[in-house]
């Protein structure tokens, strides 16, 4: 190994393993502390995801000295394919602080049936929450709580979610109903507090809340799961959780929190990408044999999406990644319609998918496929036989291509949020297709290792803290206001494990509140950091 | 096409209609349609009346949320500030009312009043004020006509209201909004009081199925249908201006206003530009520095791929979009519509123009 500062100083070199569950295969990657991958290794998802995690681990650890293992790191889809195959959720009781306001749509409104009755088995709108200014909707019903938590548990509710309007500001009453119910209940009783699973937007952030409720006991089995599967290796190191913003959770908050790591995948994946072609501003494209999506990375992280994301059908306002997709693969079906009636080529948007090692014409299939045009314009090698290509017709060849061309400068100029010319990180099995020269884009670059993107980006995730609220720059000047919400974030960030001195802002957000004067505006700050 | 009773199941083309006319302001009526539904379900369904057919002295009483969306997406409505200010608007006139209008059919606020007439019992009105967003109460044809916008009421979900005798519907405007900040930024108004009979001969009437219908086509364009896209076109009488993409977003606010201005570059390659002036709502488009669409026409964006009608708060650069200039209701042209709502009234030194026909 080169000399890295640790070894120069005297200290024992630190490694962490990163690990990635995905639906088709587990990926285990180590490295050191400037970030250079030591070993990878890519084994087949299980049924049972821990059993692709510890197999993942034994292979990974070959050659590796164990006790210099600091930190282990998970990304895991296992609560997001609870949730869409609404399996080993829990019951759980729904109660929102709001009343006399929020009476008008009752909680699980538009959550599709099936999830609504899976989880949600009691609910209540009591008196209590917050006015964007911070006074009181209506003091806190204690009594209402004490007659839920009753309700909740004749019902057979293993948790409350509780949620409470502008607890994102201010989050009195939802800490003194967690009180009150660890009263009547014990201490042990779980419930999940809206402010600290979503932002702004009640009913968004009250569905996540129930999400994370329901997700309780998925998140113990993981934690539990992943804990064996370290102390089976005998690594000690600490364990964390991935989440969707490319920060990490604790073991410990993950269990308290597992609605965060909804969707921590692709974020993972562009970052890591991003990290080993050692960028930090750059359109990711990845291309597989079905679909390409593209993504942006802004100072290292995925840019956040702004529409609402649905979550097995239930609509979140959770921190995702803003991405695109397109019909756009390998495997993507080519069509000459030239010599018939039709006058154009027609390219997807069907695909033969996976089978494109197969079932293309270059592998010795009968489906024309992308992955052929592109062989045949020299984009691609080492893939199937030119020969078998026979006379393609070089008209075809270069309509195919002309079109997927411009499929990728419109998703590279739809993600990019200027003019300025930037990155493009082109990954994928299919990435062949993007061309070297894409308008708009500075250069293509193609890092090496991308197959590992995944865990890489576990490994190289930071802690972070969030602040959303509404603020009045009447009453406070905009920059006292700025200086507050950053302070805030910063002190976040510092109580989930960031060094102090390492902390940055990354995001500072401010949405003006419209049709009412005041200069009422809502600012949203998020700061990072790397682990203490 | 008639429709004479308003069940949950016309509530998704509402909704997107009340979306394009919105005209990129208006606030997102995704929080208005559950309200909506939730009180359909609740309540039963809702009569749709025409103006003309009730008695000609019947009182109409409106209600709609005032305040910023922003709030309104944390405090969402309970239904029953709209009764109280509609009850209070009442009691104060000492007059039931036969039936509840839509003050704004366009955004958020087209729906909201249908819950309203649910929970009453009464019907609503096939007519509205607008037929698409405007900022303030006193931008509607019952201005132009010289109705008063008062005495109006503004009430909250605890109990609390006021009601205003005002001078001038622009002195009901500035009245209403600060009793709104004082009752924390998302309220019901109730304001001009009418009879049928006024909403008959002055009103936009047939504005609530336009709506609808507005919505069940360009739902038939998302779908693909074929068609659809130039059936939607004439039958709304508007006019393709332009197709594009965003390449410059300048966003500022200043007193509640959320100012914008939007460049678009032709998607065709061609190096015509199109500019869009925001407050709130789309106001102006220019193509390469004429002015082609202006308030109260309707400037729509619509997404090139999605036909989804595009907000102000959700555009960013490289969206690519179909900008489209629909015809306002034709209530509009008469004496005073462009001191009320023409580009002089948002503080442009601008010309309004017509449509091409």
């Amino acid at each position: 190994m080169s000399e890295s500062p640790a070894t120069r100083s005297g200290s024992r070199p630190e490694l962490r393993v990163g690990i990635d569950v995905g639906g088709t295969n587990t990926d285990a990657v180590i490295i050191d502390s400037s970030g250079a991958v030591i070993t990878a290794v890519k084994v087949v998802t299980t049924p049972e995801p821990i059993d692709g995690i510890r197999e993942a681990l034994g292979r990974v650890l070959t050659d590796v000295d164990k006790s210099l293992i600091a930190k282990a790191m998970l990304g895991t889809t296992h609560p997001t394919n609870a949730i869409i195959q609404r399996r080993d959720l829990d019951q759980v009781g729904v109660l929102r602080l709001a009343a006399p306001s929020s009476l008008g749509v009752r909680p699980g409104a538009a959550w599709p049936g099936d999830i609504r009755d899976t989880v949600i088995a009691a609910s209540a709108i009591i008196e209590g929450g917050n006015e964007y200014d911070g006074s009181e909707i209506a003091p806190l019903d204690t009594d209402a709580v004490r007659r839920f938590a009753a309700q909740a548990v004749s019902a057979g509710c293993s948790a409350i979610a509780v949620s409470a309007a502008f607890s994102p500001a201010v989050s009195d009453h939802e800490n003194r109903a967690r009180e009150i119910l660890a009263e009547e209940l014990g201490a042990g009783f779980s419930v999940s507090l809206s402010h600290q699973v979503g932002s702004l937007g009640l009913l968004e952030r009250e569905n996540a809340t129930i999400l994370n409720a329901a997700l309780l006991s998925v998140a113990s089995s993981v934690v539990d799961g992943f804990g064996q599967a370290l102390a089976a290796h005998d690594l000690t190191a600490d364990a964390y959780l991935t989440q969707n913003d490319g920060t990490l959770l604790t073991a410990a908050e993950a269990r308290r929190f597992p609605v965060l790591t909804l969707g921590s995948g692709p974020t993972n994946s562009m970052r890591g990408a991003c990290a080993l072609a050692g960028v930090n501003d750059a359109v990711v494209i990845d291309v597989g044999g079905t679909s390409a999506d593209a993504g942006i990375l802004v100072d290292g992280f995925p840019r956040e999406s702004t529409a609402a994301v649905e979550v097995g059908g239930v609509r979140t306002n959770f921190r995702m990644p803003d991405l695109i997709s397109m019909g756009l693969g390998g495997g993507t079906v080519v069509r000459d319609a030239r010599g018939g009636n039709g006058t154009t080529l027609a390219v997807g948007p069907d695909s033969v998918g996976y089978a494109v090692a197969t079932e293309s014409r270059c592998t010795g299939g009968d489906t024309l496929t992308l992955s052929d045009v592109s062989l045949a314009a020299g984009r691609l090698d080492n893939f199937g036989d030119k020969s078998l290509l026979g006379d393609l017709d070089s008209g075809l060849v270069s309509d195919a291509l002309a079109w997927v061309d411009e499929q990728v400068s419109i998703m590279s100029d739809r993600m990019k949020s200027s003019r300025a010319e930037i990155p493009l990180l082109a990954v994928g099995g299919g990435a062949h297709l993007i061309a070297q020269q894409v308008p708009g884009i500075s250069e293509v670059l193609r890092p090496e290792n991308f197959s590992v993107a995944n865990a890489y980006g576990a490994c190289i995730a930071e802690a972070s803290g969030t602040v959303d609220r509404v603020y009045s720059y009447d009453r406070t000047s905009r920059e006292e206001c700025l200086d507050d919400a950053r302070e805030l974030a910063v002190n976040a960030a510092v109580r989930s494990g960031a060094h102090p001195d390492g902390v940055r802002i990354t995001t500072v957000t401010e949405v003006p509140m419209t049709y009412v004067p005041g200069g009422g505006c809502r600012v949203m700050v998020k700061a990072v950091g790397p682990l203490v | 096409m008639a429709m004479d009773i308003l069940t949950t199941d016309d509530i998704e083309a509402i909704c997107l209609g009340a979306t394009l006319l919105g005209t990129g302001g208006g606030g997102d009526p995704y929080i208005a349609k559950l309200v909506a539904h939730q009180a359909l379900e609740t309540y039963g369904p809702v009569k749709v009346v025409e103006a003309a057919d009730l008695e000609p002295d019947a009182l109409v009483l409106t209600t709609a949320i005032i305040g910023a969306p922003t709030v309104i997406l944390e405090k969402i409505p309970a239904g029953t500030e709209f009764v109280a200010g509609v009850r209070a608007l009442s009691k104060y006139l000492g007059k039931a009312p036969a039936a509840i209008m839509i003050i704004e059919v366009g955004g958020l606020n087209t729906l909201l009043p249908i819950a309203t007439a649910a929970e009453m019992g009464l019907p609503v009105v096939n007519a509205d004020s607008m037929r698409r967003a405007f900022p303030q109460i006193e931008m509607t044809v019952f201005t132009l006509a010289g109705l008063p916008a008062g005495p109006l009421t503004v009430a909250d979900e605890k109990g609390n209201q006021c009601v205003f005798e005002t001078t001038t519907n622009q002195v009901a405007e500035s009245l209403a909004r600060a009793a709104v900040i004082k009752l924390g930024l998302a309220n019901a108004i109730s304001c001009y009081p009418l009879t049928a009979g006024q909403i008959a001969e002055h009103g936009i009437t047939g504005s609530l199925t336009y709506c609808a219908e507005m919505g069940r086509m360009l739902q038939a364009v998302k779908d693909g249908h074929e068609g659809a896209w130039e059936h939607f076109l004439s039958e709304s009488g508007s006019h393709q201006f332009f197709t594009g993409k965003v390449v410059d977003l300048d966003r500022r606010t200043t007193d509640g206003f959320a100012r914008s201005t939007l460049i678009l570059e032709d998607l065709e390659g061609s190096s015509a530009t199109m500019r869009i002036e925001v407050q709130n709502e789309n106001l102006l488009a220019f193509l390469d520095g004429e002015p082609v669409i202006t308030t109260p026409n309707l400037i729509c964006l619509l997404d090139c791929e999605t036909f989804d009608p595009i907000t102000t708060e959700s555009i960013a650069y490289g969206n690519r979009v179909v900008v489209i200039g629909m015809p306002c209701a034709p209530q509009w042209h008469r004496e005073g519509m462009l001191d009320l709502v023409g580009p002089k009234a948002f503080g442009y030194d601008i010309d309004f123009v017509e449509l091409p026909s």
